[in-house]
């Protein structure tokens, strides 16, 4: 089929992602596949909540969360090896809801490799060709494993046994069966965790450049923020069973709708320093001034201003540098991390425990003295409104950061409510 | 003189696996050392060895002095941490710091006193009286962490202890494993296959491959100056580019020029003591390694390449560009984004450049 005939038939759905703080279709056109209200429960467990998802026809969406937030559940719902409680999935704009996972030509990708171990490489990737009612003649049948097996730099392995493969070759294999039966959607789940970092870097390469070239669209579900941030045309933040933003990697990293959402992407995490607005500065838990309110406030600065005397500011680590000048509050560092080309700072200021990346060499001792800077163009002010209690800065330890994210109860209501942070100021060429 | 010393070690399998092919080095007292090399590389066997659940096939292990390599491992003093909780269900968090000191036979009042100061220093005091069961991922590891230094054990050795954390736990655990070790001074010995962990964790890093050392050195080292090419590509993100050349003269520099034709370069002439021969003119080959962070963005530079994959990582971006001379890597401001397909022209700073011999692939 081609572009324009999918665009045809895609013409009566809409593109809105009603629910979804940032609503965004990818390059304009009608989406391949689309997720409408689907909620599911098993048991007490709300698994999904009022889901709405668009996917464009040659799309790499990145489902984002932390272990529970759904992500597998909205694969296999999507793959139809869950049937939602409530909800439709449309796909070239027909209703598949009640299809079954070979009536919908979906191929699914698992983080464990799922090869006959016993088999050949060979073998393993004519199984899905070989399936009965699909009669592929024998001849394309080889035509399409020697295809695969060129793109995904395997031919050599095709007469060993899928056992005596390493992980990243059987990953290889396992991401060759889904496509030799060039299936019109791919379904990623955490493919690439279980591999060696180095070889999670080449494959996150291989696999996008492997999508565009196929232009076959694809959900990769991750907790890998690098993952989502590197290879998502979209990318959609899911939490305990909501969706929390659709944006590119770029606007959810540089304009979140919450503290959650900011937390989700970037290494180290976004430092958030619990502020309050006095005398036209906005000072920390300890009375330290970081800001002038006019630097962050956008609209709302004016003197009568309504705007909220308290929120929490979001800070990259590698938007603080260490130029603050003689009169800026002083921290104090507490370790240095170095990386190849950048070194990662952590540092007691202000009451807090800030992360700061700095390019490698500049970087200070532990226990050294510095005076940061925020870039306050690049700050994020989020109103308190459904706010997370702020982790790291009322109780300094080392792992508050994650463990509060699993833990603190007050962050269910900050997901369903609106915070809107306000931004200042806009970035010039956001897409 | 050293703390623990490892000697000529090996293990070869009763299969005829050489896991282990005759490792030596040795860690200060104090010292953070970090075994690092992809699956299969033979560190985990060694620290297995080390901690005495593995014999050795050969070779000797020194500890403060004192030859272990046969001993049990219940009399090398040593805490292993291994990737998994593998905390005690049924155990408070407070019986489960304090179990190891129950075993040794401290008094009540001793272990309670020691259990409250490793619970305070690593911020666990207020989670004592909870089952692991009620705790983070984050939480359970600190208190895994925390019965390994309660003993205050001579050696830790601690076995990919951060594998099944997510991300962000991972930054704060190696924080705090940093912080705790700075603080006991307890000599430590480190596996991973993470080369980032490697480099923001260790005094000292010792790179693995086929049961083989590759370099030892500090991070700074093994970063700037990879002893080989293997060292080059496995550390970093990502690993260093490479080119392959000829060396065309010697005139101070070494004066190279890449196979395709495109690139000539002028090198500092290598001073490592490593260099094996003065590489010579004429038809000798080598290859260029530059980091990524040292390829740059340059309407005059003298490599002309496409854009294959431009990769948005928030701060940055990760661009693979194919030239004549290969595939480039380069790190690029994240907020112009150059789509697959587009023209660029690059240039490299040679002053930061490795070379490696073109046959042997050591570093001259």
């Amino acid at each position: 089929m081609s572009g324009s005939a999918v665009r045809d038939a895609l013409d009566t759905v809409g593109l809105s992602t009603a629910g979804a703080p940032s609503p965004r279709a990818s390059s304009g056109s009608a989406p391949f596949f689309s997720v409408r209200g689907v909620s599911k429960r098993f048991g007490a467990v709300r698994a999904l909540e009022h889901v709405d998802l668009d996917l464009g026809s040659d799309e790499l969406l990145v489902v984002l969360g932390p272990t529970g937030a759904g992500k597998t559940t909205l694969l296999r719902t999507i793959a139809g090896l869950e049937r939602p409680d409530t909800g439709s999935l449309r796909m070239r704009g027909g209703e598949i809801t009640g299809l079954s996972p070979a009536e919908r030509d979906v191929a699914l990708v698992f983080q464990n490799f799922s090869l006959y171990p016993r088999w050949t490489v060979r073998k393993n990737l004519e199984f899905p060709l070989r399936a009965p009612g699909r009669n592929v003649p024998p001849a394309e049948i080889q035509r399409r494993i020697e295809w695969a097996a060129e793109l995904l730099n395997i031919t050599r392995y095709l007469d060993r046994e899928a056992s005596r493969l390493s992980g990243g070759e059987m990953q290889r294999v396992a991401i060759g069966r889904a496509i030799v039966r060039r299936p019109k959607l791919f379904l990623m789940d955490e493919p690439l965790t279980n591999l060696d970092a180095k070889l999670r870097e080449v494959l996150r390469v291989e696999l996008v450049q492997l999508r565009r070239e196929l232009q076959t669209p694809m959900i990769f579900v991750t907790h890998d923020q690098a993952e989502a941030l590197s290879m998502a045309d979209r990318v959609v933040v899911l939490a305990e069973g909501r969706v929390l933003q659709v944006g590119t990697p770029r606007e959810i990293y540089e304009r979140p709708v919450s503290p959650v959402v900011a937390l989700q992407l970037g290494q180290p995490a976004i430092n958030l320093l619990r502020v309050r607005r006095e005398g036209g500065q906005w000072l920390s838990t300890d009375g330290t001034p970081l800001l002038a309110v006019a630097d962050t406030g956008s609209a709302d600065t004016s003197p009568a201003d309504t705007s909220p005397a308290e929120g929490l500011l979001g800070v990259r680590p590698e938007h603080l540098s260490l130029d603050g000048g003689s009169l800026a509050p002083q921290g104090v560092v507490v370790s240095v991390e170095y990386i190849g080309p950048t070194t990662t700072l952590l540092v007691e200021w202000a009451g807090a425990r800030v992360h700061i990346v700095l390019p490698r060499r500049a970087a200070p001792r532990p226990g050294d003295r510095i005076r940061p800077r925020i870039d306050a163009a690049r700050a994020v002010f989020f109103p308190p409104e459904g706010a997370p209690r702020l982790p790291g800065s009322a109780e300094p330890t080392f792992l508050d950061r994650g463990s509060a994210r699993r833990s603190d109860p007050s962050h269910a209501s900050s997901l369903s409510s609106a915070a809107h942070p306000t931004f200042h100021p806009p970035t010039k060429d956001m897409p | 003189m050293s703390f623990l010393r490892l000697e000529r070690l090996a293990k070869t399998y009763p299969d005829g696996t050489r896991a282990v092919d005759g490792v030596d080095f040795s860690a200060d007292e104090g010292e953070f050392v970090v075994l690092l090399g992809p699956s299969g590389c033979g560190k985990t066997t060694t620290l297995r060895m080390i901690a005495g659940l593995e014999l050795p096939s050969g070779g000797a292990i020194r500890l403060a002095g004192r030859d272990i390599t046969r001993l049990r491992p219940s009399q090398r003093d040593i805490g292993m941490v291994f990737q998994f909780y593998a905390l005690y269900p049924h155990l408070r968090v407070g019986a489960n710091i304090g179990f190891p000191l129950r075993a040794a036979g401290l008094t009540a009042g001793a272990i309670e006193e020691r259990v409250g100061a490793v619970a305070a220093q690593m911020g666990l005091a207020p989670l004592l009286g909870l089952y692991p069961r009620q705790l983070s991922g984050g939480d359970q590891q600190k208190v895994s962490l925390a019965r390994a230094i309660v003993r205050r054990p001579a050696l830790f050795l601690m076995d990919e202890p951060l594998g099944t954390l997510d991300a962000d736990q991972r930054l704060a655990m190696r924080e705090l494993i940093r912080a705790v070790q700075r603080e006991s001074r307890v000599t430590t010995i480190y596996v991973t296959h993470d080369q980032e962990e490697a480099m923001s964790l260790a005094d000292r890093i010792v790179v693995m491959s086929g049961g083989r050392i590759r370099q030892v050195g500090t991070p700074a080292d093994i970063y700037d100056r990879p002893a080989d090419r293997f060292v080059a590509a496995f550390v970093g993100s990502p690993g260093m580019n490479f080119i392959a050349c000829t060396v065309a003269g010697i005139n101070g520099k070494l004066q190279l020029i890449s196979e395709s034709g495109q690139l000539r370069l002028d090198v500092p002439l290598p001073t490592a003591p490593r260099a094996p021969t003065t590489p010579s003119a004429g038809d000798a080959r080598a290859t260029l390694g530059i980091r990524c962070e040292h390829v740059h963005v340059d309407a005059n530079g003298p490599i002309v390449g496409r854009v294959v994959s431009d990769q948005y990582l928030g701060s940055a971006r990760l661009l693979h560009v194919d030239t004549p001379c290969g595939r480039l890597m380069l790190r690029a401001e994240s907020a112009l984004s150059r789509g697959p397909g587009a023209e660029l022209r690059l240039s490299l700073d040679a002053s930061h450049a490795s070379v490696f011999d073109g046959a042997t692939e050591a570093r001259w």
